[in-house]
């Protein structure tokens, strides 16, 4: 790592910002925190198997070589060694198999949600509606990162603030609630993904799909489309704020006053 | 041979110059001529993975506007599958299958010039869509509509060119079919065929089942488009995700339709260098027919987020898993058969340990994508695109270099430079890592797939990745050196090229006459 720190340090313009970021984040969902468990749980089962099966090739090249004079022995087949390599991938097979069903359950278990919210997907921004308290904007990349973006726009992207994962409405919700998302689309297929409240779903014209977050810690979560839906796919960032409930109640009742959405 | 079999063979005319190729129907130009296309397809295709690279090196846009930049990523895909790596499957087919299986040819030799001269035309066409006003397709390899329908000019073009390379190939298989099942030398009974013709016949079948269905999808995608049907957009009562069901049922068996073949080439070098003889012959052959048989029901593991219903994602995360057993099998085979060995590690059989290695390692990323909890954060993102690329590069992309350094020799009577193809090896090897290896990081980080433009918490990993990216492509440039270079030799090679080598090619004088086996061998 520390060869490639130095490769990438005479090479890229500022390692100021570096984030040598390697894994998945455990995030501040339920949702979230179980897609974490499942994949370091089966991380770690790979890893096992692969430090025996390349540590039984690499055994072998080190001692089975011709050149150290190792002679070629004669057995090629055997049925108890097949039968046991089939049975036990599959047992662990088995073992992984319980746990993820489990959790994809409990994660494709949207009811008894206390808030809907309803995203669609547009080229190339996304629209909010928050189903019960009657507030509806749309969310689009903030205007300092879009000029940013442009081919050879001059401007240096490292100065940017949240470059790329900024928006002009951030979507507010509240900690501690059960939200349903329900997701759609007008134009094409888009995906809504914030890593840290847990999965993506699809946003799909003519379909409304659902998936439910639960946020235990107030922040600001970022993410972006994550279905290519054409020439600015790139750049549909999604920002949520997530604030305590009173909080919440408070900034729901601002937008209904003003039936604006400038909550910035 | 016989010389009244030697008069005979003159009496074949062969035209001299560009005529010989065009109108040739012998099984060994016609692999020739469809690996040097898939060599050129490799390069055009490494040039757009390279502007792909060139503008990701460094976050801000730099280099091309985002819609040239999803051209990119498209056609990058369809030159790779359907140019780079199908056809030289198919050109290994044609060299070898006859060569192992003791027939004087293909089984139907002028429907395998057509097989091949199809080609040409099907990528001069789809490439050409580069230089329209509108550009060329921009909506990924896999055509979602409605994205795909908003095209410009280049759809039909596209759609085109992949009905005929769809036809290319389903010709391809059924001669392919034809002359395993009927022009085996006697004696050879099924379960003594090379497990080279083994896992492409198992390839000719999946390709005979899964290109008309890709036919289909995309002539609805046209007709959508031009004749006002709906079979995809949802404002005429269509279904996009109808669209994603037909595409990956052709999709699945395709992703191993890449890959059957590059297995039976590692079980036939791995044997040979080892000198010991494959472990488990048997069960590859099953392992090899259960992996053909589950990719036509696992399909819907390519489409986990768009809102299955949760008996569709469980069966077919199931179903996805189980694909680990007989992979592990063919896994383990190898390491066994390497087992007690005496093993000696030239070109062939460094670039097939890499194989198993790296090809393993794609595989475990693959039971991860597996798990739909976790591939609902690893859906679309540069994990996924780590993965295949594993499964691809150094899966199939070495399977294939591995099988030209192994039998190079004996169809040209010609040695390849050894140090230089270590060399090679090395550079391909390291560099091969230094790009997709980090891909894995910034997949699980956050970053999607198919974007122009990152936010700049990606930026270190994706420089790395760029750096080995032109490693890699530069590497490459050796390896075409080296076949040059090879090329201008004397002929010098032994009929059996390597000591541990077995099978009715290296029978044959290196390299083998223009017409062989016209006389069947007979198998004991």
């Amino acid at each position: 790592m520390k060869v490639f720190t130095i490769i990438a340090a005479t090479l890229t313009p500022s390692l100021a910002s570096a984030d040598w970021e390697t894994n998945m984040p455990i995030g501040v969902t339920p949702t979230s925190e179980i897609a974490y468990d499942i994949h370091m749980l089966i991380f770690y089962i790979t890893v096992v198997i692969g430090i025996l099966v390349f540590g039984a090739m690499l055994y072998s090249i080190i001692y089975h070589r011709k050149s150290i004079g190792a002679k070629p022995a004669q057995f090629y087949e055997s049925t108890k060694v097949e039968i046991i390599w089939t049975v036990i991938p599959f047992i662990i097979l088995v073992g992984m198999a319980i746990p993820a069903t489990k959790a994809l359950i409990l994660m494709e278990d949207t009811r008894d949600a206390e808030i809907t919210l309803k995203v669609t997907g547009y080229q190339w921004m996304w629209q909010y509606e928050y189903l019960e308290d009657d507030v509806s904007f749309f969310s689009k990349i903030d205007d300092e990162s879009n000029k940013a973006r442009q081919l050879n726009s001059g401007i240096d992207v490292y100065q940017v603030k949240n470059y790329l994962r900024n928006v002009d409405n951030f979507v507010v919700l509240p900690t501690n609630t059960k939200i349903r998302v329900l997701l759609t689309a007008n134009d094409v297929i888009h995906a809504w993904w914030v890593p840290e409240l847990g999965g993506k779903k699809d946003a799909i014209p003519g379909y409304v799909n659902e998936l439910w977050v639960d946020i235990k810690k107030p922040g600001i979560y970022r993410g972006q489309c994550a279905e290519l839906c054409g020439k600015d796919h790139g750049f549909m960032p999604i920002v949520v704020k997530a604030v305590p409930k009173t909080e919440y109640h408070k900034w729901v009742s601002i937008q209904q006053n003003n039936k604006v959405a400038g909550n910035k | 041979m016989s010389t009244d079999i030697e008069k005979l063979d003159d009496h074949h005319h062969i035209p001299s110059g560009i005529m010989r190729w065009i109108t040739t129907t012998n099984h060994k130009d016609i692999g020739t001529l469809y690996l040097w296309f898939s060599l050129i397809m490799f390069f055009i295709g490494g040039a757009m993975a390279l502007v792909i690279r060139a503008e990701l090196f460094q976050p801000g846009l730099q280099l091309v506007v985002p819609g040239f930049f999803n051209q990119m990523t498209t056609l990058h895909a369809l030159v790779m599958i359907f140019g780079a790596i199908m056809p030289a499957f198919v050109g290994l087919a044609n060299w070898q299958l006859p060569l192992m299986i003791g027939a004087p040819d293909m089984a139907l030799p002028r429907l395998n010039n057509w097989s091949f001269w199809i080609l040409p035309f099907a990528f001069t066409m789809m490439l050409s869509t580069l230089f329209f006003e509108s550009g060329g397709p921009a909506a990924g390899w896999t055509l979602y509509p409605p994205l795909s329908l908003q095209g410009g000019d280049s759809m039909p073009f596209v759609i085109l060119s992949i009905h005929l390379f769809g036809l290319s190939s389903i010709l391809g298989a059924i001669n392919i079919i034809a002359t395993i099942l009927n022009m085996r030398a006697p004696g050879m009974n099924l379960m003594k065929m090379p497990i080279f013709v083994w896992t492409w016949l198992i390839t000719a079948f999946l390709l005979l089942a899964a290109m008309p269905v890709l036919a289909g999808a995309v002539t609805m995608l046209l007709t959508d488009r031009f004749f006002g049907t709906s079979f995809f957009t949802a404002s005429g009562g269509g279904d996009p995700v109808m669209f994603q069901h037909i595409f990956w049922f052709f999709g699945h068996p395709e992703v191993y339709i890449l890959i059957l073949p590059a297995f039976g080439i590692v079980s036939t070098i791995i044997p040979t260098f080892s000198r010991k003889k494959l472990f488990g012959y048997d069960s590859m052959v099953y392992a090899t027919v259960s992996i053909a048989l589950l990719s036509f029901i696992v399909w819907a593991h390519h489409m986990f987020t768009v809102g299955m219903p949760l008996a569709g994602e469980i069966f077919f995360m199931f179903t996805t898993m189980l694909i680990a057993v007989p992979t592990g099998v063919k896994v383990f085979n190898w390491v066994a058969t390497m087992w007690k060995g005496s093993m000696t590690f030239e070109t062939p059989m460094l670039f097939a340990i890499a194989f198993i290695v790296l090809f393993t390692i794609g595989g475990f990323s693959g039971l991860m994508l597996a798990m739909v909890p976790a591939d609902f954060q690893y859906h679309d993102t540069y994990f996924v695109v780590a993965h295949f690329h594993y499964v691809l590069v150094p899966g199939s992309l070495f399977g294939i270099i591995a099988a030209v350094y192994y039998w190079l020799p004996k169809w040209t009577g010609k040695m390849y430079d050894e140090t230089l193809g270590k060399i090679h090896f090395w550079l391909t090897t390291i560099f091969v890592n230094l790009t997709f290896f980090p891909m894995h990081f910034v997949g699980l980080a956050g970053m999607p797939r198919r974007i122009p433009d990152y936010a700049i918490q990606f930026a270190d990993f994706n420089a790395i990745a760029s750096i080995g990216a032109f490693g890699f492509g530069l590497s490459q440039l050796l390896f075409l050196y080296i076949l040059l270079k090879t090329l201008k030799k004397d002929v010098t090679a032994k009929d059996k090229v390597w000591e541990g080598a077995e099978g009715l090619e290296w029978t044959l004088p290196s390299p083998p006459p223009y017409h062989s086996f016209e006389k069947p061998p007979r198998v004991e």
